[in-house]
C-alpha cells in the first residue's frame, strides 16, 4: 500500500533526524571517557579504546569548574526569575490593556531581541567597573534577565492572549477589581505559559557565555560557558579536551533532563507567537 | 432590581467608526428586552456599554437612576452570561459559581447556601465538584446562568449565551432563561442576532440598524407593525417580500395586478409616485381554498410557479416576477444588510399543505390588499403602520411577570 | 422611541469620558511594564547612548589621560581598516550559507516531524537537545570531531592528515556545521508550526482538484507558511548575524575567521580600546538595524496587535 510505504519514509525521515541530533552528543559523551593521557593519536577512533572516570574526576576536582557551576546554576535561576516575574507583569499589560507608551515598550523589547550584545560590552564593561558590579553575580544576572526579558514577554503575551479575554471581563463584571482578575483567574491559567517562558529563559541565561566572559574576571562569577573556554585541564602538560568534555557532559545533563520531562511545553513555547492563525 | 435608562447613548472608536449612534432606551424594572440586528449593528457593543466593559463616549447611562458612565464594571452590580460562558476553567462549578461571593468576602455559610440554592435551580447539583471542562454545553451554560444568579445583581446580561449551542439544546435553554427570569423577577437584556430568540423571549425587542435604533415593541408590534423596510425584512421567517408598486389615481399598481385599498390608507400613503410593497408569505392563499366569502374581498391573480418546497405543516412555492432596476437596487441593499444573500426578485408564499400547487405550474393565487404594507421607497419608512395598535398578548407575559 | 433614519450630523468627535475603569487601567499598565522598561534602558539604551559619545573620542583604558575628541575618526579608522572588511565578509558568509542550509534543512525537518507516526514525541524530543545544549559545548564538540589529533572525522572520511582549521575555508566550514546543528530545531520547530496551522482540508482540496505532490508544496503549502518563513528566517539571521561564540571558542579568530560580534568584543574586552572599540560597536548596531529594516520593510509582525475582540 502506498500509505504504508509513505510512513516507512517518514520513520526513516524521523530516524536520521535522531542520528542527526545525538550522535554528537554521542561523540561528546565517548570522548569524555578516553583517557586524558594516551586518547591523542595520529588515528583517533570514536569509542574510547578504555573507558576511564579519570575526566569527571579532574573536573569536579578542580575549582574552576566547581565554582563556576556553582555560578553557573545560582546566576542562570535567579536571571530566570526575575526575568519571568518581570515579564509577566508587562506582557500581561501587552496583551489586554490599553496605556499610553505601549508601542514604545514593545518596540524597545524587539529591538533589544535583535541587539548585539557584542555592541554592549564595551559599555557595559565600563559602567560594571564603576558600579562596583564587574565579576560579581548581580553585574551578570542583571544583564542576563534583560537580554532574556524580550524572549519572555514575547512567549507570555502570546500566552496571555490565548486566554479569552472574556475571562477577565467575567471577572470584572463579577466584582473583582484588574487586580484581583489577574491574581485569582489570569495567574492561574497563565501557570502553564509561565512555566514554560521560565524553561526557555533558563536555557538562554544557561547558555550565555559573551557576557560572561566580558564581565567577569575571576572564579567569582565566571559560569560554565566561560570556564569551558578557560579550562587548561589537570595539569599544564595533560590535554583538557577530555576534561572539557567531561563537563560539557555535566552541563548537558539539565538540559536533556527537562527536554525529557516537558518536552511539549518547549515545543508550544518557541512556536506561541511566532505564527499567528 | 433596577430599570435601566439610556439617554442619547453614542460609542465612536477611536477610528472614527460609529458603533452605536444616538441611542435612547428606557428598560422598565423586571423588564425583559431583546437587543436584536444583524453582526455589526452594535447590540454587543450597547450591552458592553450597559455592563462598563466599554466606554461610553457620550450620552447618559443610568441604572437604578444613578448615572453610571464612569463607574468600573465591579461597581455596577450587574452578572452577565458571555457567548463563550467564561468559565473559570482551573475553578470547580461550585467555585464558579461562588467567585463573586468570594470576591466579596462572603462568609462560608451564606457562600454555600446560595451556591447550593443556585445549583438546585438549575439542577446542576451532582456537577458542583467537577471541572468545566468535564460539562457539556447546557450544563456550562446553566453553570454561567448559576454565576449570574448568586449575585443577586440588579440586571442580567446576555451576549448571545445560546450561539454556541446545537438546534435542538438551544430550544430548550431558551425556554429554561425565559422561566429562571420569569421565576426571579430580574430586569435582563439579552443579545442575539437570532430573530426566533429575539421573538420568543422577551417583553420587548429592540431592533438596531448600524447603530441606529430602529424599533422598540412587542414582537406583535414587530412583526404586524413594523416601523420601515429593515425591520419588517429582519422580523419573520421567512422575510416579508417586498415589491415595487405605483400609486395612481388612489390605487396601487403591483407586479400582479392593481389593486385599489380604503380611502383611509391611500390617504396615509399619500401623494408619491414609487412605493415598495410588502407581503408576508403567509398573506397569500391558494385561490381554490379561500372560502367563497372571502374571495370577493381580496384580490386574485395568476402566476409561474418556479419551485414548490412542501414542509408537512406548511408548503412553500416560490414565484419569480419581474421588477424596476431602481427597486431591485435598493432591495438588494436591504438584503446585504440583513445577512441575506436572495439573488433573483421572487416572491415567497406560504400556502396551506392541502394547496395542489406543484413545481413548473400555473397557479392562481389570492391575497387581502388591507394586510399589504407600503414603504416609502427612498426612506424606507412603513407608510400604512398604525402605531398605536395594541395586540392581546402584549401584557400577557408582563401580568405573569407582576404576581 | 425614535426612529433615527435621517443621519444627524455629528458634532467635532470630543474626546471621551475618562471612566474610572479606563484610568485604572492606564495606571495599573504603567505600573506592570515599570520595571521591565526601567531594566530595559538601563542595561541596553544608556550603554547604547554611552558607546555612541564614547565612540567619538580616542579613548583607551590604558591610556585614561590621553582621551581626546576625535569626532568621526574613529569611525574612518574603523571603516578603512581590512580588518572590519575581512570581519564584515566573514559573519555574512556565515549567515548567508548557515541560513541557508537551515532553511533547506528545516523544512526536511518539520515536513518529517510533521508527517511521521512511528515515535513522534521521541523525535521532537531529540530535535530540541541541540537547541538546549550550551553553544560553547556545541563548539567544542564539533572542534574536537575535526581536530587531526583527537578526532574521527578524517580517519572516517579517509582525509589522513588534512588540517581543518589551518585555511580560513575549511575552518569557516567546521564553524557553520556547529551553527548548523545547533540551530537547524529552532528554525524548524518555527516552520512546523506554520505547517501545522495550515488545514488538511487544503491539501485534500489541492490533490482532489489534481494537484501532485509538488504542486501542492509549491502552491499550497509555501503560500500559507509565508508569515512563518518570515519570521524563522529574521530571527535567524540576526542571530546568525551576532555570531561569537563557535569561532571564539573553535578557532579564536585565526586564519580569517573573526567575526562582528568577535572583533567588537577583542576592541573593547581585550584591547580596552573603548573608543574604536565603541565606534564597531555602533557599527555593528547600524548593520543589525539595516538588516531589521530590510525584513520589516517587506513583513509586518505586530506584536501589539491586542484587544482581539474588535
Amino acid at each position: 500500500m502506498v500509505g504504508q510505504r509513505a510512513s516507512r519514509w517518514w520513520t526513516t525521515g524521523g530516524l536520521l533526524i535522531l542520528v542527526w541530533a545525538l550522535f554528537p552528543l554521542l561523540w561528546m559523551v565517548s570522548l569524555s571517557f578516553k583517557d586524558p593521557n594516551t586518547f591523542r593519536s595520529q588515528t583517533p577512533t570514536f569509542f574510547p579504546s578504555k573507558w576511564v572516570w579519570t575526566n569527571y574526576q579532574t573536573v569536579f576536582s578542580d575549582a574552576l569548574f566547581t565554582s563556576a557551576l556553582r555560578n553557573s546554576i545560582g546566576i542562570s535561576l535567579i536571571a530566570t526569575l526575575l526575568s519571568v516575574v518581570i515579564a509577566m507583569f508587562a506582557a500581561y499589560a501587552i496583551a489586554r490593556m490599553d496605556y499610553p507608551g505601549k508601542k514604545f515598550l514593545l518596540s524597545m523589547a524587539l529591538a533589544i531581541a535583535m541587539f548585539p550584545q557584542a555592541a554592549l560590552v564595551g559599555p557595559l564593561f565600563n559602567m560594571w567597573r564603576s558600579l562596583g558590579i564587574y565579576d560579581t553575580w548581580i553585574g551578570l544576572i542583571i544583564p542576563d534577565l534583560t537580554f532574556a526579558l524580550p524572549l519572555s514577554i514575547w512567549t507570555m503575551s502570546a500566552f496571555f492572549r490565548q486566554i479569552p479575554w472574556e475571562m477577565e471581563q467575567a471577572a470584572q463584571v463579577d466584582g473583582a477589581t484588574a487586580w484581583q482578575a489577574f491574581r485569582r483567574v489570569i495567574v492561574p491559567l497563565a501557570a502553564p505559559g509561565v512555566f514554560t517562558t521560565a524553561i526557555l529563559t533558563f536555557f538562554f541565561c544557561w547558555n550565555e557565555f559573551l557576557l560572561a566572559i566580558s564581565l567577569t574576571s575571576t572564579n567569582r562569577a565566571r559560569t560554565v560557558p566561560a570556564a569551558l573556554s578557560f579550562f587548561t585541564g589537570a595539569s599544564q602538560f595533560q590535554s583538557p579536551i577530555t576534561a572539557i568534555m567531561a563537563a560539557s557532559v555535566v552541563v548537558t545533563i539539565p538540559v536533556v533532563l527537562l527536554v525529557l520531562a516537558f518536552q511539549r511545553r518547549i515545543m508550544a513555547g518557541l512556536t506561541a507567537g511566532a505564527v499567528k492563525g | 432590581m433596577a430599570e435601566i435608562t439610556m439617554k442619547n447613548i453614542v460609542k465612536r472608536y477611536g477610528d472614527g467608526f460609529q458603533a452605536v449612534n444616538d441611542v435612547s432606551l428606557d428598560i422598565a424594572d423586571g423588564e425583559f428586552m431583546i437587543l436584536v440586528g444583524p453582526s455589526g449593528c452594535g447590540k454587543s457593543t450597547l450591552l458592553r456599554m450597559i455592563v462598563g466593559l466599554e466606554d461610553i463616549t457620550s450620552g447618559d447611562m443610568m441604572i437604578g437612576g444613578v448615572r453610571v458612565n464612569k463607574k468600573a464594571p465591579r461597581d455596577r452590580n450587574l452578572a452577565m452570561v458571555f457567548q463563550n460562558y467564561a468559565l473559570y476553567p482551573h475553578l470547580t462549578v461550585f467555585e464558579n459559581i461562588a467567585f463573586p461571593l468570594r470576591l466579596r468576602k462572603a462568609p462560608e455559610s451564606e457562600v454555600r447556601q446560595r451556591v447550593n440554592e443556585a445549583a438546585e435551580m438549575l439542577e446542576l447539583t451532582e456537577h458542583l465538584g467537577r471541572r468545566p471542562a468535564n460539562l457539556s454545553g447546557g450544563q456550562r451554560q446553566r453553570v454561567a446562568m448559576g454565576r449570574a444568579i448568586v449575585r443577586k445583581a440588579d440586571a442580567f446580561l446576555f451576549d448571545e449565551p445560546l450561539s454556541n449551542l446545537d438546534a435542538k439544546l438551544r430550544g430548550q435553554m431558551r425556554t429554561e432563561i425565559a422561566r429562571m427570569q420569569r421565576r426571579l423577577g430580574t430586569t435582563t437584556v439579552y443579545v442575539t442576532h437570532d430573530q426566533t430568540e429575539a421573538m420568543t423571549l422577551g417583553d420587548r425587542i429592540a431592533v438596531l440598524r448600524k447603530g441606529v435604533l430602529q424599533q422598540v415593541g412587542s414582537a406583535h408590534q414587530l412583526y404586524e407593525e413594523p416601523a420601515n423596510l429593515f425591520v419588517a425584512g429582519f422580523i419573520g421567517s421567512p422575510p416579508m417580500n417586498f415589491v415595487p408598486g405605483r400609486i395612481a389615481d388612489g390605487r396601487i399598481e403591483t407586479p400582479f395586478g392593481t389593486v385599489a385599498p380604503t380611502s383611509e390608507r391611500i390617504t396615509r400613503i399619500g401623494d408619491r409616485d414609487l412605493v415598495i410593497l410588502g407581503f408576508r408569505p403567509e398573506y397569500f392563499e391558494d385561490y381554490s381554498l379561500v372560502p367563497a366569502g372571502a374571495r370577493t374581498r381580496g384580490h386574485t391573480f395568476t402566476v409561474d410557479v418556479d419551485v414548490t418546497e412542501w414542509l408537512g405543516n406548511e408548503l412553500y412555492a416560490y414565484v419569480p416576477y419581474e421588477a424596476p432596476e431602481e427597486v431591485t437596487r435598493q432591495l438588494g441593499e436591504l438584503e446585504r444588510e440583513l445577512d441575506s444573500e436572495q439573488m433573483r426578485t421572487q416572491l415567497v408564499v406560504a400556502l396551506d399543505p392541502a394547496s395542489r400547487i406543484r413545481s413548473g405550474t400555473k397557479a392562481e393565487l389570492w391575497f387581502d390588499p388591507e394586510r399589504m404594507h407600503v414603504f416609502d421607497a427612498a426612506t424606507g419608512d412603513n407608510l400604512t403602520r398604525d402605531p398605536d395598535r395594541t395586540f392581546d398578548d402584549d401584557n400577557v407575559h408582563a401580568g405573569v411577570r407582576t404576581e | 422611541m425614535t426612529l433615527t433614519e435621517t443621519r444627524v450630523d455629528q458634532p467635532a468627535p470630543q474626546p471621551a469620558e475618562v471612566t474610572d475603569r479606563a484610568r485604572h487601567e492606564r495606571r495599573l499598565g504603567l505600573t506592570l511594564s515599570a520595571p521591565a522598561f526601567i531594566v530595559m534602558v538601563f542595561v541596553t539604551a544608556y550603554p547604547l547612548v554611552y558607546a555612541v559619545v564614547l565612540s567619538l573620542y580616542n579613548y583607551r583604558l590604558t591610556d585614561p589621560a590621553g582621551k581626546s575628541f576625535v569626532g568621526f575618526g574613529n569611525y574612518a579608522t574603523v571603516l578603512t581598516d581590512p580588518v572590519w572588511w575581512s570581519d564584515f565578509a566573514t559573519t555574512l558568509v556565515i549567515t548567508v550559507v548557515s541560513v541557508a542550509v537551515e532553511l533547506v534543512l528545516g523544512f526536511g525537518f518539520a515536513f518529517v516531524m510533521y508527517r511521521v507516526l512511528a515515535g513522534r514525541s521521541l523525535v521532537r524530543t531529540g530535535i530540541l537537545i541541540p537547541y538546549g545544549i550550551i553553544t560553547v559545548a556545541s563548539a567544542f564538540i564539533w572542534r574536537y570531531a575535526f581536530q587531526l589529533d583527537s578526532g574521527f572525522v578524517n580517519q572516517w572520511l579517509g582525509l589522513g592528515d588534512f588540517n581543518w582549521f589551518g585555511q580560513r575555508w575549511s575552518s569557516l566550514f567546521v564553524i557553520i556545521l556547529s551553527e548548523i546543528w545547533k540551530t537547524t530545531p529552532f528554525i524548524s520547530l518555527l516552520l512546523l508550526a506554520g505547517l501545522v496551522q495550515i488545514p488538511e482540508e487544503l491539501q485534500e482540496a489541492a490533490r482532489v482538484d489534481g494537484a501532485t505532490a509538488a504542486q501542492r508544496l509549491r502552491r499550497v503549502t509555501l503560500p500559507n507558511m509565508k508569515a512563518a518563513i518570515m519570521v524563522a528566517l529574521l530571527f535567524r539571521t540576526l542571530d546568525a548575524w551576532r555570531i561569537f561564540d563557535n569561532p571564539f571558542v573553535m578557532t579564536a579568530g585565526a586564519n580569517k575567521t573573526e567575526t562582528l560580534s568577535f572583533l567588537a568584543y577583542r576592541q573593547n574586552v581585550t584591547l580596552v580600546n573603548l573608543g574604536a572599540g565603541s565606534a564597531i560597536s555602533v557599527l555593528l548596531f547600524l548593520t543589525v538595524v539595516v538588516i531589521a529594516f530590510i525584513f520589516v520593510k517587506g513583513f509586518r509582525t505586530d506584536l501589539s496587535q491586542v484587544r482581539g475582540d474588535r
